[in-house]
């Protein structure tokens, strides 16, 4: 039994782009050569920017993008799913296992179904109950873990605040008892009291039912609350990936140097300029050949600059990966 | 010295199919030149009501009340009803900073005529004039190549891009008073942590007073000199920004930092405030804090003790009920 619950090997994702329909196909590089493996029971954070890719990395691991290139594994118990390798009746098994939390708990939530029918629907479509009551039971347990009263089943969102609806995300996503969450900015909506509110809850959720998450989130100081580890994603690359009180304390990338000096201090006195980085991120219709980040890096060393070194992470403390480019520049 | 601008228990109210919501309600703030008043609070509490309500771009169905003042370079502005006296404001002595910077732009009309057309309005120039003080005011904001962007629609600019833009377009009328409602919300960091350091700059450069609004007490504790922390309409506690993060008096704005996770301290536990916000159609009476204080005492829960400030420490004021309350 492996002790990661998936792994991915690989993987890129390109999609076709046609300005207009006599201009020449071109390819968007979304992700690019990515290698990571999420442990089970952790909590893996992604973050970057717009733009960066860690959205289309999360719904490659669901499977709800195209992978061009190299493969997902989903380790369970007793067998592993190869995504880009499965049949049809199995990717309906593998998504009973994995399960998505989206961003806006305004969009997510169908207006016109009650809350009843909204935790259940995913239980009905993947024919996972045989009876109504069995049903009613399992949304009834999973409500009472994710905190909504049963009273709240009968009614319909329009009533419920932005925690509660993400509440009745969460347990819509956990009613098929899923083992892996891709939470794709699942409490960037949200105000700072209710963010903590939700981050508790998925803490507390993850040592009940035995979760493992990705958390993708541009949130840095969230990330750092609640991840075991983090990967730092720029253009479609993971440029840095540690565990995350290292990756806090000590930062090798200069991009998640900048990134993390960008967060703005709480304390009105400490009035520390951030890294500014140069020029904006490049577009994925064209990236830079080489290292993607050398069109902005601070002190890119003479081989760099030239786009002559490849991407690739290089183990440079145990568990701390660094894009091997970017360690000689500083 | 009398202040650039002076609000003066200032009520909004709502005329909805539900009945009348309370928006905001006697709330008092003053700004002086070249200040930085931000303004926190979560959503709902009628941070942008407050703001709106400057610029008298509120909705129809909204009621001030009678004794209400919002005193504007020594006028009145609520009491502006014409075209003519309401242009003095709207982009000519306020400007706006919105959120969305997407939304805020037509989509169809090219970045230079949407700034050159405000120009016309609110200064006497002509428009080879206003041409230039536009270009000239994107480059200030660090935007490269101004001359090609002046000629560019909105959705060719990236976030960053148009949200330096519509800064640029804000400052090009040189208004007394800048409203900056969550300008940084919908960026990214790094992006958000340039747009931080422009508005700085500006602010230091044209002496301009700043209403700026977010959630984030990060971006505060960098931009404001002075806090309003607003929960469900009134004002909980006010005063300098050192003095509310530091040493926050009112259990909201202490409840507001603990929320908060800090990545210099990764060991604290994130405590949400408990409870949810009332809905606004059922304020609580008394103290509106009153249903989520961890620790009221007996006169305020029942509902006894009238909002109002009252000031613990020179320039720093806290609603006289929640003194009392640990």
């Amino acid at each position: 039994m492996s002790e990661n619950l998936i792994s991915v090997n690989n993987v890129s994702v390109n999609f076709d782009y046609q300005e207009n329909f006599l201009s020449k196909k071109q390819k968007i590089h979304a992700v690019n050569n990515i290698n990571i493996k999420i442990k089970k029971g952790s909590f893996f954070g992604l973050v970057g920017e717009s733009g960066s890719g860690k959205t289309t990395l999360g719904r490659a691991i669901l499977g709800a993008n195209k992978i061009s290139s190299g493969n997902v594994i989903f380790h369970d118990d007793n067998r592993d799913f190869d995504l880009t390798n499965i049949n049809k009746q199995e990717f309906k098994e593998y998504r009973k296992k994995a399960q998505l939390i989206f961003q806006d708990p305004y969009a997510a939530l169908s207006p016109r179904m009650t809350v009843r029918d909204i935790i259940a629907e995913p239980l009905e479509v993947m024919k996972i109950t045989n009876s109504r009551e069995e049903t009613d039971d399992r949304v009834r347990d999973i409500a009472a873990k994710c905190r909504l009263n049963l009273e709240h089943l009968r009614r319909f969102p329009h009533a419920f605040s932005g925690g509660q609806r993400q509440r009745i995300s969460i347990a819509r996503a956990l009613v098929s008892n899923p083992k892996f969450i891709v939470a794709d900015e699942s409490v960037a909506a949200l105000d700072v009291s209710i963010q903590a509110d939700i981050l508790n809850l998925l803490k507390q959720l993850q040592n009940e039912l035995n979760l493992t998450y990705l958390f993708i989130s541009h949130d840095l100081s969230v990330v750092a609350h609640v991840c075991d580890i983090v990967a730092v994603m720029y253009l479609g690359h993971i440029v840095e990936m540690a565990p995350s009180r290292q990756l806090f304390r000590n930062p090798k990338h200069s991009y998640t140097k900048a990134l993390l000096s960008s967060i703005p201090s709480i304390d009105p006195e400490n009035q520390s300029q951030a890294i500014e980085l140069k020029g904006e991120i490049p577009s994925a219709l064209n990236p830079p050949s080489g290292c993607v980040f050398r069109t902005r890096c601070p002190n890119p060393t003479h081989d760099c600059k030239e786009g002559n070194i490849a991407m690739g992470l290089i183990e440079v403390e145990p568990d701390h990966w660094v894009d091997q480019c970017c360690v000689n520049c500083n | 010295m009398s202040h650039l601008l002076e609000v003066k228990n200032l009520d909004v109210k709502f005329d909805t199919d539900e009945g009348r919501i309370t928006a905001v309600e006697n709330i008092s703030l003053s700004v002086d030149e070249g200040e930085v008043l931000g303004i926190v609070g979560e959503s709902g509490s009628g941070k942008s009501v407050t703001a709106k309500a400057i610029m008298q771009l509120n909705p129809g169905n909204t009621k001030y009340n009678e004794n209400a003042e919002i005193i504007l370079d020594n006028e009145n502005v609520l009491r502006f009803t014409s075209k003519q006296d309401l242009k003095k404001i709207r982009g000519g002595k306020v400007s706006m900073i919105f959120q969305e910077p997407m939304a805020s732009f037509a989509p169809a009309i090219k970045i230079g005529n949407q700034m050159v057309e405000q120009l016309l309005i609110h200064k006497n120039i002509d428009k080879s004039e206003a041409k230039s003080i536009s270009i000239n005011m994107l480059n200030r904001v660090g935007i490269a190549d101004a001359e090609k962007r002046f000629n560019q629609y909105a959705f060719e600019l990236s976030g960053g891009m148009r949200q330096r833009a519509m800064i640029a377009m804000a400052l090009s009328t040189m208004p007394k008073l800048l409203l900056a409602d969550e300008p940084t919300t919908a960026l990214d960091v790094t992006i958000q942590a340039q747009v931080i350091n422009l508005i700085k700059d500006i602010i230091k450069e044209y002496q301009m007073g700043v209403i700026f609004i977010t959630h984030d007490l990060g971006v505060i504790a960098q931009v404001a000199n002075q806090v309003a922390v607003m929960y469900l309409g009134s004002i909980v506690e006010k005063g300098p920004v050192n003095k509310i993060l530091k040493n926050p008096k009112h259990p909201y704005t202490k409840g507001l930092l603990e929320a908060l996770p800090d990545v210099n301290n990764l060991d604290a536990p994130l405590r949400p405030i408990p409870g949810n916000i009332p809905s606004p159609l059922d304020r609580p009476t008394g103290c509106v804090f009153r249903t989520r204080c961890p620790n009221p005492t007996h006169d305020c829960k029942e509902g006894n003790i009238e909002m109002g400030l009252i000031e613990v420490e020179p320039g720093h004021w806290v609603d006289q009920c929640c003194i009392n309350c640990g």
